[in-house]
């Protein structure tokens, strides 16, 4: 099992340990909803150096990024970063990812732990132009400072103007001292950053983050990051996307890919797909009668399985009993009333929205 | 280092059974509702619901999982207690003093085999 640099942190902080995608990694610190609620109301810190990052470097790494990513690379600018996705030929997903335009000829890719591997085994394979893949995932860590006051403690620690760091850029700044790469993005429906480094670098703005922070900041593990992505219908590998769901079930297809821009593989898939409209989706449900829906669990309509959950919770903020479920059309509209099977129990749920908590991203 | 109370029996799937006045309290141990997180709903059985020992009780949920409460005993569920269904956290106040359900036994030489408390203290350590 491989550590991130922060786990002796993590066992100083007495936290819950847990294996993930390989790592041992950080569950819960205090409590779920305690640092859930952090994170929505003030500020929490997550180790995410268990992330995987490959380098694409030379002259057709724009090319090549392209060329394997559902969105639009050749759009990019130098300092931005996009979401999206690596695809088979089936239009099934390999893994969810963001790429980083650093320069025409230097893109990062930042890919689940769980996948990196397969990924970088996948990328590999496809990769006949002129650049180089390389894995640098043993040599980057990364946390991540989300929450309403994240610029306000960041900012503390660096003299670059944190408010021209817009939605979805990065820049290389000095973080007291130390040359990171920090961008505006996250996992959690919050405003705030992620920060990239070498080991010592990450090992040591961890501390630093959490002394400027003071009583506003908390530690955040990976429990609350489900819940926190969770309520903003943020998917997750395994969950909402796999090998057999195109991001088009996903119902990601709006911020995740380009069809009118240039090929990609699994491309053509999508776009057959999206004229004859997908015959399932993700769709947000809500619990009726008593308990808590779960990844898994199997939904019916008059005893017959029209889909299944993907992740559920009550949510922490809302108190709500809800859920994400790939359902079946034409059940996938709102108001639907369905069943679900809990433990050998039906129980009803009824189709709604999946936007469990509205996202506050300081977007401009 | 959770609570262990002196007396009760124990499994080793960390439910406790408590005897009194011939009928026994079926509850979680004070390690199972700290590994377990925070309590967000429990599933009960219904009265004169007859419960199997090793099978299915009811459930708990945390905020991070399900997990299967197992009968420790075989016999009639004679009472639940209904506090639990609006405030199932309490389990997390006191695992000890919160029973879940109030059982008739239809075999006490059962509780021969369960657990006491040293034995259950080494399961938790």
């Amino acid at each position: 099992m491989k550590k991130t640099v922060l786990y002796d942190a993590h066992v100083a902080l007495d936290a819950q340990m847990v294996d993930f995608g390989g790592f041992l990694m950080p569950l819960i610190y205090t409590s779920i909803t305690e640092e859930h609620n952090y994170v929505r109301e003030k500020a929490g810190i997550f180790d995410v150096s268990h992330m995987g990052e490959f380098y694409i470097k030379g002259k057709e790494a724009g090319k090549f990024v392209d060329y394997i990513f559902t969105n639009d690379v050749s759009s990019m600018v130098d300092g931005q970063v996009l979401y999206g996705m690596m695809l088979y030929p089936t239009g099934g997903v390999v893994d969810d990812l963001l790429v980083y335009k650093v320069h025409n000829e230097f893109y990062i890719m930042v890919v689940n732990a769980s996948n990196a591997d397969k990924d970088f085994a996948w990328a590999t394979e496809q990769q006949k132009f002129d650049c180089v893949l390389t894995n640098e995932s043993d040599n980057i860590s990364e946390v991540a400072l989300q929450g309403p006051l994240a610029e306000e403690i960041l900012q503390k620690l660096t003299d670059y103007d944190l408010s021209t760091l817009t939605f979805f850029t990065f820049s290389m700044m000095l973080i007291n001292g130390k040359n990171v790469l920090v961008s505006r993005t996250g996992y959690t429906g919050e405003d705030g950053f992620e920060i990239y480094g070498y080991e010592t670098e990450i090992k040591e703005i961890w501390k630093e983050i959490l002394e400027a922070g003071g009583e506003n900041i908390a530690p955040a593990g990976l429990g609350c990051r489900d819940t926190l992505r969770f309520e903003v219908a943020l998917p997750l590998y395994g969950n909402e996307l796999s090998k057999d769901i195109t991001p088009l079930e996903a119902g990601l297809a709006s911020i995740s890919v380009r069809l009118e821009a240039g090929d990609f593989i699994g491309k053509d898939v999508l776009v057959k797909q999206k004229a004859e409209k997908t015959k399932r989706r993700i769709v947000g449900l809500k619990l009726i009668d008593k308990g808590i829906l779960r990844h898994g669990y199997e939904i019916f309509k008059d005893g017959t399985k029209v889909g299944e959950i993907t992740t559920g919770y009550r949510s922490p903020s809302t108190g709500e009993t809800v859920a994400m479920a790939m359902i079946d059309r034409p059940f996938d509209k709102r108001g639907t009333e369905l069943e679900v099977q809990i433990r050998n129990k039906m129980k009803k749920v009824v189709v709604r929205n999946k936007k469990f908590y509205t996202k506050s991203y300081k977007e401009n | 280092m959770s609570k262990i109370v002196e007396g009760l029996f124990y499994t080793n799937t960390h439910e406790w059974v408590k005897v009194e006045d011939g009928f026994a309290f079926i509850g979680i141990t004070d390690y199972a509702q700290e590994s377990l997180g925070e309590i967000v709903f429990i599933e009960l059985p219904e009265e004169d619901d007859s419960l199997e020992k090793g099978e299915e009780l009811g459930a708990i949920e945390s905020v991070k999982a399900a997990s299967d409460i197992l009968s420790p005993i075989t016999g009639t569920v004679v009472e639940i207690n209904e506090s639990l269904e609006d405030e199932p956290e309490l389990l997390n106040t006191d695992a000890f003093t919160n029973w879940i359900v109030k059982v008739e036994l239809s075999d006490e030489s059962e509780l021969e085999k369960l657990l006491n408390a040293e034995q259950y203290k080494e399961i938790c350590e």
